[in-house]
């Protein structure tokens, strides 16, 4: 316990010696998380291709409600619905507007009328904006009307519910990144940066300066120094997930559903897979900028694949079978299955399974490798 | 207490097909000081790192104070120092901050480390400078710290690996004074080095060349045995010139 507390405390030293490593590692996910969820929010002006079969006052009216809306610049007419798709198709209009003739008739009628707009799916971001926009608007307008129908015919006229619903249909890519998705996400990504990246560096920083070898003349066991390595990242890396849940909810108002505690927990167990690679990475890596090579390469197929930024269900199958190897596509799942949908633990079994065997995995190569080297 | 500190049969490390350690034998006795001379790349270092089970034997056996290096390394840690060629300081730690750590990690307590790490801050000559960043020490005042790294723990044995290289002939000699006062103290001492004058500060030396010790005695038998002809000692200043 004394060589582990003099180790631990030596790792705190340095951490507090290096004050920019630090500011980086608490600035850094908070900067993403701004630049990441303002991307995916400051969409304007969607090129949409309008098709008004009613074409009437009602139906230019909700028209002009998209317009006055700033999402939409309404560039396109279309007089059929092979127009509205083959604009879209090609990449000229991001979204397509279609009103039915009835479209009139059936407010004035007081029945329920249905709008339907096509989006896009093809860049995320581009088309999570549309998405909202569409239904925000539409809703807006819809209440906008229903108050006029109050407010001329009284309440026994008017059916129960909107006067009109907005349909979207999002083409090519129906599961959208959004800021309630890019939150939790962040979670999962920095965390993989703060374990692996830096663990790695801290292990092989030892070996550029030679005190490596100074280490293993003393009685240090293999496991103290390994835990005395990674203890400090585990408590940033816990400091960094509250901080992004923190800035999550109260600037990008993402709420949290499920149990904080079970997230945090959960963030523990998805810090020993990770901790493991970085640990297997110093293994390999006899200088920092060694162990940068093997870290850049790897954590881009990690972003990438682990549907992070593009959801699995549309990818190709070969690449949804390298996706069940990255321990981040399990903790996505799990973060954002609480903080989204409020899940308990129940829900996640599989995926905590799933991370518990890559813990197991890469923490005992990592050990047997570490061991190795030591010699 | 075992008399015999070291003692090394018939050692042989190879890398691949490179024998770097050929059929090396000696024994050391405690309380000596103990040279281990020769030029860059005679197996030198390759000798400390097997005695102190960084590297494994490729056949032959060594103990260090009775216990066998290949098996029972753990054992000899606690006991033995070491100071590599690379000093081993934390850059960012101050001198304090060094010292402590290592006193630390070899499992000494506040109470025992506190009166020990000044005691050491004292016989490296560092008092004062407790302070101060391991980065910003000057060369010779590195190797003091690293040598202070070495015997913080109280070690009964202390590997030296070319502890002099790279600092000026002022800090040299004044390390040597302190490994003089360190032996005083029963602390046996293996050193390596490839400078001859200060194989002649050692009680014994051993003389390795191509992987093989090629032999080990006191100085004065070495220059009887192993020199044909008289031994000269030229002091002059400028040397080469004055040659």
């Amino acid at each position: 316990m004394r060589r582990l507390r003099a180790l631990i405390r030596k790792e705190f030293t340095h951490m507090r010696r290096d004050p920019r490593t630090l500011v980086m590692i608490l600035i850094m996910p908070i900067l993403q998380l701004f630049l990441l969820g303002y991307i995916s929010n400051d969409v304007r002006n969607i090129s949409a291709v309008v098709f008004d079969q009613d074409n009437s006052r009602a139906s230019r009216a909700l028209l002009d409600a998209y317009r006055a809306a700033d999402y939409f610049s309404l560039d396109y007419v279309a007089y059929s619905e092979a127009d509205v798709t083959q604009l879209i198709d090609s990449g000229q209009a991001r979204a397509g507007i279609i009103i039915p003739p009835s479209y009139g008739g059936d407010l004035a009628a007081g029945r329920s009328a249905e709008v339907a707009v096509l989006i896009d799916g093809s860049d995320p971001t581009i088309a999570n904006a549309a998405l909202s926009a569409a239904t925000f608007v539409g809703q807006a307008h819809a209440t906008n009307i229903r108050f006029q129908q109050l407010a001329v015919r009284g309440p026994a006229a008017v059916t129960a519910g909107l006067p009109f619903e907005v349909r979207t249909r999002v083409l090519y890519n129906p599961d959208l990144l959004s800021s309630y998705n890019i939150v939790p996400g962040l979670i999962g990504t920095i965390l993989l940066f703060t374990t692996m990246g830096l663990t790695a560096n801290a292990i092989v920083r030892e070996r550029e300066r030679g005190t490596i070898e100074q280490l293993i003349v003393t009685p240090i066991r293999n496991w103290e120094l390994i835990l005395a390595k990674i203890t400090p990242f585990i408590l940033v890396s816990m400091v960094d997930v509250v901080l992004i849940l923190l800035v999550g909810t109260l600037w990008f108002g993402v709420p949290i559903r499920g149990s904080v505690l079970l997230l945090l927990a959960l963030s523990g167990l998805y810090l020993l897979p990770n901790l493991g690679l970085g640990l297997l990475i110093s293994t390999f890596a006899r200088t920092q900028q060694e162990a940068q090579i093997v870290i850049l390469p790897l954590m881009l197929p990690f972003w990438m694949l682990s549907g992070f930024i593009f959801p699995i269900a549309a990818m190709p199958a070969a690449l949804q079978v390298i996706s069940r190897f990255i321990p981040l596509t399990y903790f996505l799942v799990i973060v954002r299955s609480i903080v989204i949908k409020g899940v308990g633990i129940e829900i996640l079994i599989p995926q905590i399974a799933a991370l518990s065997i890559f813990a197991v995995l890469l923490l005992g190569i990592a050990a047997l490798r570490f061991r190795k080297t030591l010699d | 207490m075992p008399d015999t500190v070291i003692d090394v049969r018939s050692l042989v490390k190879k890398f691949g097909d490179f024998t770097a350690v050929d059929q090396v034998s000696f024994l050391v006795e405690r309380g000596q000081v103990v040279g281990y001379l020769g030029p860059n790349g005679s197996g030198k270092t390759t000798t400390i790192r097997v005695l102190l089970g960084l590297l494994r034997p490729t056949a032959g056996s060594a103990t260090v104070l009775g216990f066998d290096v290949d098996r029972e390394a753990e054992r000899i840690r606690p006991l033995v120092g070491y100071m590599s060629q690379k000093f081993a300081l934390y850059e960012d730690l101050t001198v304090r901050e060094n010292l402590v750590f290592y006193a630390g990690v070899y499992g000494m307590t506040p109470t025992e480390y506190r009166p020990r790490v000044t005691e050491v801050i004292e016989l490296i000559g560092l008092t004062g400078r407790e302070g101060e960043r391991a980065g910003a020490l000057a060369g010779g005042w590195r190797q003091r710290l690293a040598l202070g790294i070495a015997i913080v723990h109280k070690p009964q044995l202390l590997f030296l690996d070319e502890p002099t290289s790279g600092v000026d002939p002022e800090a040299r000699r004044a390390f040597w004074d302190l490994i003089y006062t360190l032996a005083e103290g029963g602390t046996t001492i293996f050193v390596t080095t490839h400078y001859m004058d200060e194989a002649e500060h050692c009680g014994r030396v051993g003389i390795m060349y191509n992987g093989r010790l090629v032999a080990m005695d006191t100085p004065s038998a070495l220059k009887q045995s192993q020199l044909k002809g008289p031994a000269w000692n030229v002091v002059a200043d400028p040397l080469i010139p004055a040659l």
